[in-house]
């Protein structure tokens, strides 16, 4: 099967991007180095093409009903213009995805706008239809994946840089001339360059910015304005800089197969609005009456070596407690830091446990995190 | 993108290097770029000997792992201890200040089964 190729793969080449297969997608994983790359968004301001990440449209009469039937977060909380951080479960509960939810102007002739993860657009789309036919609704549904590009840009110079660039349109109106005026988690209409854009005040970095979603076949005009200030970072970066905030990656710290876990124990709890109905939500209601076995927490790694996904974790007398799902030496901190799931008694910020590392125990700390302060 | 290909070594497949002038081991300039950055190594102590193809220890960079390779056999006589502080010395100068181990040949012999200088560079066009 040949890979999905994001709209601005030609210029990533041109600027010697190394590219990786993610998701079913060939994208840049480092333009420079992924530390340059990383400490220039926690400095001053980077660029991600993260065209990869799905769009699907849905819309008519039961667009919302459908939608908050399949996402744990209440959409129906959503005004135009708001943005929503939500998982999507199955009936037991586990998370299949998790998804941005975004509530579009009413003159759009799309009611909501969703954002799951990288290669899981088909799946959504044939589940937001399978449900919608199961439960005899009006709503339709168009994976416009192909047809959008998307970009985030993210650090402490994105507001600016960003805001230099875009014109909102006044729809929906929750600006008053500039995208600066968003609040986190709010997207208004702006013109870049000459581009219409949904430029939304979210990320996945941890630092303030955008993320701009726009027509595919102007992606380059776009891109082109906002790399002259911010710089281009890849997959690399991304990924390091989510693990220092504690961010999940979706098939990673996550996957209905490989790492079965509900948003409780991957602790987006706040994603779950038992108030609402939806698929999964006697599991979680259940669960959460019961408590979890294991959470997830950070580990600081205090000997030499580089946590990875799929360590074990055990207490000093070997005990089997858990095991790790992504890790990094983080680049802002420069010390091996680890994301995984752990038992609960034993979850308890500063317990000492081991990480084992081709087969050598060393000793780590258990912590919360962001593991940066004052993001 | 061209990389540096020193002549007065030889090179494993897998990208490692030896150099008989001063028996130093360490990995390609090619490898280290593959790599990025180069933030922890695993090597042998100082004494123990190690085995032609056979692992020797570990680099690890940001993104990947990846196991280190022996280029010949012989007896570790010295180990780059700067590397424990400043690991990117792998990437800034891989046949330099980023060498990896010093090792006692066990068998000149060995080097008929690695890559010349020219070899190893058209392997990696």
């Amino acid at each position: 099967m040949s890979l999905r190729t994001p709209p601005l793969h030609a210029r990533h080449d041109d600027r010697g991007a190394k590219f990786t297969e993610f998701g079913g997608w060939d994208m840049p994983v480092e333009f420079t180095s992924i530390r340059e790359e990383h400490a220039s968004v926690r400095e001053h301001a980077g660029s991600f093409d993260v065209s990869h990440m799905g769009q699907i449209f849905v819309s008519g009469p039961d667009a919302v009903a459908l939608t908050n039937r399949l996402t744990t977060n209440d959409v129906n909380t959503l005004s135009p213009g708001d943005a929503q951080y939500a998982a999507i479960t199955d009936e037991d509960g586990v998370m299949l995805d998790d998804v941005v939810v975004y509530c579009l102007p009413e003159s759009d002739e799309h009611d909501l706008l969703f954002v799951p993860n990288a290669g899981h657009d088909e799946q959504m789309v044939t589940r937001w239809e399978r449900f919608r036919d199961q439960w005899e609704l009006d709503a339709t549904i168009e994976n416009a994946t192909a047809d959008y590009g998307m970009v985030a840009v993210q650090g402490p110079d994105a507001p600016g840089i960003v805001a230099d660039r875009a014109e909102p349109t006044g729809s929906p109106e929750n600006t008053d001339g500039s995208v600066l005026d968003l609040s986190k988690f709010q997207a208004t209409y702006a013109d870049v360059e000459g581009v219409e854009c949904w430029v939304a005040r979210t990320g996945y970095t941890g630092e303030d910015g955008f993320e701009l979603v726009f027509p595919a076949d102007q992606a380059e005009a776009v891109w082109d304005s906002i790399v002259e200030d911010a710089e281009p970072c890849g997959l690399g970066a991304r990924d390091t800089l989510r693990m220092e905030m504690g961010f999940l990656l979706s098939g990673q710290d996550f996957h209905p197969e490989d790492e079965p876990r509900t948003p409780y124990e991957a602790r987006i709890g706040f994603t779950v609005k038992l108030d609402t109905k939806f698929v999964g939500h006697d599991a979680l209601e259940r669960q959460k009456a019961d408590g979890v076995d294991q959470q997830f927490v950070g580990i600081v790694l205090e000997e030499r070596g580089v946590p990875r996904h799929g360590y074990d974790l055990e207490m000093p007398d070997g005990e089997h407690v858990g095991h790790l799902t992504s890790g990094t030496m983080s680049p802002t901190l420069d010390e091996p830091i680890g994301l995984g799931y752990l038992d609960v008694e034993h979850a308890e910020s500063g317990t000492e446990l081991n990480v084992v590392i081709r087969d050598r125990p060393k000793t780590a700390t258990v912590t919360y995190p962001p593991f940066l302060e004052d993001q | 993108m061209t990389f540096d290909v020193p002549e007065d070594c030889y090179y494993l497949d897998s990208h490692e290097w030896y150099r008989p002038m001063d028996g130093k081991i360490g990995i390609s300039d090619f490898a280290q770029d593959e790599l990025g950055d180069v933030v922890f190594v695993e090597l042998p102590a100082v004494g123990d000997h190690i085995e032609q193809d056979d692992e020797f220890g570990v680099v690890e960079s940001i993104k990947a792992v990846s196991d280190l390779y022996a280029p010949v056999s012989g007896e570790v006589v010295a180990v780059n201890d700067d590397l424990e502080s400043q690991p990117e010395l792998v990437n800034e100068d891989p046949f330099g200040d980023g060498w990896l181990l010093e090792v006692e040949i066990d068998d000149d012999g060995e080097l008929e089964n690695l890559l010349d200088d020219e070899d190893y560079d058209a392997q990696i066009q």
